[in-house]
C-alpha cells in the first residue's frame, strides 16, 4: 500500500520559520548552520540569478548558441549542493550552474560550453573542481554514470568506515522529464541491487520544455522509487533550508552505508527551458503568478530580514552579483578563437593514426590559403 | 592454472578468452567483469566460466538485465578508476546500450578534453553459422566502427583472442571486442609466451600472388578454405586477417594489392555502408594504379539476418568467395 507523505517544508512561503510535520525529523540537520551560512545561501542564490540574466542577455546578443536558465530553481540547487561534502561526487544534468559554482568550478566554463567553444568546460578530475562531473545533455544518461561511480565507492570500501573525511556519496541531478527515460529507471534498479551510496536529486520544475509533469507520471514522482525499493521524500524545492536539511540527511545516510535514496524537490522554472523556448505558448499567467509568489530568493530574504540581516548585507550581495556578471561579460567578449585542429586532440587517449593523418591534412589545407587569405 | 606453465596449448577460443580474462583479473584488481549471466552460470557461452568463484562477486558481476544500465554503470566505474569488461550476451542485444556506447562511452574522453580516459571493453559475441533465432546471429560492427572515439577489433583465432582481450583491457580507450561465436569451439594453438602482433595490426595469414582476400573474425577461416581450394586449381590467393576494424591497418593491405592487383573484401554483415565498403573505397583511392580489377565486396545481403533455415544462403562461404575471385581474375 502506498503511504502518502506530506512535503518537507521549513520556511512558509512568506519566509516564516514554520516546519511542516514531515520536516520534524530533519530539523536537527539545521543545527550546524550559522547565520553566516544562511547569508552564504542567499549570496549563492542571488549571484547565480544575476549570472543567468547576464548569460541570457549574452545569448540574445549572439555570444552563445543557447542558454538554459536556472531562474526559480536556486533554492533546490543551493540547499542540496551546500549539503554535500568535499569528497562527494556530483553528476549534473545541464542546469545546475550554482552547484558547479559551489563545488569550485569556474563557471565561465559553462559559458564556453554554451558558446560552442568546447564540448566540456571543466576537468572533473581536477580537485579544484570539487568532483563536479561534466554536463550531460542526453537526458538521464548521467544517472547511470552516477550509479556506476557509487558502485565503485562501495567496492573501494569508502562508506560506513566512520571516518568523516573518507566516507563518500554520489548525488545525481535530473529533471521531471528525465524520469520517463529508461536510463533513470535502470539506474534505480542498479542502485537498489548494489545498495549504492547515492542520492537521486530530482528537480521537478513542472515542465519538460512544454510538456507538463502530469504527462510523465500519474502519481507524484517521489512515490515511483519506492517500487524499486528506494526510500524517498518530497521537499519544497523553493525552501533552501528544507532542501539543505533533507539532502544532508540522505547524503549522510548514503555515506554511512545505508544505501540509495531519492529526493523530489518541487520547484518551478520561472521562464524558458532555454533561450530557444517560448513558455507563453504553454504556461498560463495564473501558473506563473502562483510560482512567482513562491520565489525562493524573496522567501529567504524575508527570513534573513526577520533574523536581523539589514540593507547593507543585501546591497553588498547585489554588488557582488553585478561584479560577477560584469566579469562574465568581459571574459565572454574577450574569448579567444578556437584552434580548428583542436577537434582531433582528445578523441582518443592513445595515439590514433586517423587522427594524426586528418589533423595534418587540415593544417596543410588551411595553410594553403596563406596568412590572412581566408 | 596449469596451461600457463607450458608455452603453447591447444584451446578453443572460448577457453582462450577465459584464460585472457583470468590473466587480466589477476594482473590488476581494477579489472571487473560485468554482464548478464556471466557469474554463476559462466555466461551463455561459458566464456567467463569459473571466474566468479575465483575472483568473487565484486569482480565478476551478474548484472541486472539491462544493457544500457550495464554500459552506463561501467562508464561510472571507469570514472572511478576501474577497468570494466562488459559482456553483451548476443550481438542483437547491444542496441539498448547504443546511446551509452556511442554518445557517452565514445565521447567522454573528447568531451573532457582528454582528462577522462574510458578504459572499457565491450565484448560482443557476433555472427551467424549457429542456426539461432532472431537477434542472435548479427554482425553490427559497422555501427561502432563509424563512431569516433571507439576502437573496434575482432579476433579470428584462439591465440589472437587470448592476447587481444588482454591488450583491449590494457587500452585506455574504449574497445568494442567482437567475438566470432561460430569460432568459440574449434581448437587452435595458444602461445602464452608472447603476443604475435599489436592490437590494431592486420596480418597476412597466407601468402599468394594472384589476388588478395581480406576479412575478419569467422570470415578468415572461410577465406583460408577458399584459398586452399583455389590453390588446387592453380590460383594463388593471399589472405589478410584485418583483426582491427577501427582503426584499420592499411599498410599490409595496400602492399598486398600492389603485388596482386586484385582485392576481394569479405564480411558476414550486410554490404551497404559496411566496413568492407570503406576498405574498398580507401584501396581504390590509394592503390588505383596497382589495381587490375575493381575491388569486389562479398557480403551478406541487404536484408535482416534471415531465418536460420536459410542462413547458409545469406552467409558468404568459400564458393561465394571463389565466384568473386573468378570475376576479379576475368578483368
Amino acid at each position: 500500500m502506498v503511504e502518502e507523505s506530506p512535503t518537507v517544508q521549513i520556511l512558509s512561503t512568506d519566509g516564516t520559520f514554520q516546519p511542516s510535520a514531515a520536516a520534524e525529523e530533519y530539523l536537527p540537520l539545521l543545527d550546524s548552520l550559522t547565520h553566516a551560512d544562511h547569508e552564504q545561501f542567499y549570496r549563492d542564490m542571488a549571484v547565480i540569478r544575476r549570472f543567468d540574466l547576464e548569460c541570457t542577455n549574452l545569448q540574445r546578443q549572439g555570444q552563445m548558441a543557447l542558454w538554459p536558465p536556472s531562474h526559480g530553481q536556486e533554492a533546490a540547487q543551493v540547499g542540496s549542493a551546500r549539503a554535500s561534502k568535499p569528497q562527494d561526487h556530483i553528476f549534473p544534468s545541464y542546469r545546475e550552474h550554482v552547484v558547479a559554482k559551489i563545488r569550485g568550478v569556474d563557471i565561465f566554463g559553462i559559458v564556453e560550453l554554451m558558446r560552442g567553444s568546447t564540448l566540456g568546460g571543466w576537468d572533473a578530475n581536477d580537485a579544484a573542481n570539487g568532483n563536479f562531473h561534466g554536463y550531460t545533455l542526453v537526458l538521464g544518461t548521467q544517472t547511470l554514470h552516477a550509479t556506476g561511480y557509487a558502485m565503485g565507492i562501495k567496492f573501494d570500501g569508502d562508506i560506513g568506515t566512520g571516518d568523516a573525511d573518507r566516507d563518500a556519496a554520489v548525488m545525481v541531478y535530473f529533471g521531471d522529464g528525465s524520469t520517463s527515460e529508461g536510463d533513470v529507471n535502470e539506474a534505480m534498479v542498479f542502485a537498489a541491487s548494489y545498495q549504492t551510496p547515492q542520492v537521486f536529486f530530482l528537480q521537478n520544475n513542472q515542465w519538460a520544455i512544454s510538456v507538463p509533469v502530469s504527462t510523465q507520471s500519474r502519481i507524484p514522482l517521489y512515490l515511483r522509487p519506492r517500487g524499486f525499493g528506494i526510500p524517498s521524500v518530497q521537499v519544497d524545492g523553493n525552501d533552501v533550508l528544507a532542501s539543505f536539511a533533507v539532502t544532508a540527511k540522505h547524503l549522510g545516510d548514503a555515506r554511512n552505508g545505508l544505501g540509495p535514496s531519492f529526493i523530489e524537490a518541487l520547484t518551478y522554472r520561472i521562464g524558458a527551458h532555454t533561450t530557444s523556448d517560448d513558455p507563453s505558448r504553454y504556461q498560463t499567467d495564473e501558473q506563473l503568478a502562483y510560482w512567482v509568489a513562491r520565489d525562493p530568493i524573496l522567501r529567504f530574504e524575508a527570513y534573513l530580514r526577520s533574523q536581523g540581516a539589514g540593507d547593507d548585507f543585501f546591497a553588498d550581495v547585489t554588488q557582488e552579483a553585478e561584479d560577477f556578471a560584469a566579469d562574465i561579460r568581459r571574459r565572454t567578449l574577450a574569448a579567444a578563437p578556437v584552434a580548428p585542429a583542436s577537434m582531433f586532440t582528445n578523441v582518443y587517449s592513445e595515439p590514433h593514426p586517423v587522427m594524426d593523418e586528418q589533423k595534418a591534412w587540415l593544417e596543410k589545407y588551411e595553410a594553403s590559403f596563406g596568412e590572412g587569405n581566408r | 592454472m596449469s596451461s600457463l606453465e607450458t608455452t603453447t596449448q591447444d584451446l578453443p577460443m572460448a577457453k582462450a578468452i577465459n584464460a585472457g580474462l583470468r590473466k587480466s583479473l589477476t594482473d590488476s584488481d581494477r579489472v571487473l567483469l560485468m554482464g548478464e549471466d556471466i557469474g554463476t552460470l559462466g555466461g551463455v557461452f561459458r566464456v567467463t566460466e569459473g571466474l566468479k568463484a575465483e575472483f568473487g562477486e565484486n569482480r565478476v558481476l551478474d548484472s541486472p538485465l539491462a544493457e544500457s544500465g550495464i554500459v552506463g554503470t561501467a562508464i561510472g566505474l571507469a570514472m572511478r578508476g576501474f577497468r570494466p569488461v562488459v559482456e553483451i550476451q548476443f550481438d542483437g542485444f547491444v542496441y539498448p546500450a547504443f546511446n551509452q556506447i556511442t554518445s557517452q562511452l565514445a565521447k567522454i574522453t573528447n568531451r573532457g578534453r582528454g582528462n577522462q580516459s574510458m578504459p572499457v571493453v565491450i565484448r560482443v559475441p557476433y555472427g551467424g553459422h549457429i542456426g539461432a533465432i532472431e537477434h542472435h546471429q548479427e554482425s553490427p560492427e559497422a555501427y561502432f566502427a563509424h563512431t569516433a572515439g571507439l576502437r573496434v577489433v575482432s579476433p579470428s583465432t584462439p591465440n589472437d583472442a587470448y592476447w587481444m582481450i588482454q591488450e583491449a583491457i590494457d587500452s585506455n580507450d574504449p574497445v568494442m571486442f567482437f567475438e566470432p561465436k561460430s569460432r568459440y569451439w574449434p581448437k587452435g594453438p595458444v602461445d602464452f609466451s608472447a603476443s604475435a602482433a599489436p592490437l590494431h595490426a592486420s596480418r597476412i595469414v597466407r601468402t599468394g600472388t594472384d589476388a588478395t582476400l581480406v576479412g575478419h573474425g569467422a570470415m578468415v577461416s572461410m577465406l583460408l578454405q577458399a584459398a586452399e581450394i583455389a590453390a588446387g586449381e592453380g590460383i594463388s590467393l593471399e589472405v589478410i586477417d584485418l583483426r582491427s576494424l577501427s582503426p584499420i591497418d592499411y599498410a599490409p593491405i595496400l602492399s598486398s594489392v600492389t603485388k596482386t592487383g586484385r582485392l576481394i573484401v569479405c564480411q558476414e554483415s550486410a554490404g551497404f555502408v559496411s566496413v568492407g565498403s570503406e576498405i574498398a573505397a580507401t584501396v581504390a583511392e590509394r592503390a588505383f594504379y596497382s589495381l587490375q580489377a575493381p575491388v569486389i565486396r562479398v557480403s551478406g545481403f541487404d536484408v535482416p539476418f534471415p531465418a536460420a533455415k536459410v542462413e547458409t544462403f545469406f552467409l558468404p562461404d568459400a564458393d561465394r568467395i571463389l565466384e568473386a575471385v573468378d570475376r576479379a581474375l576475368a578483368y
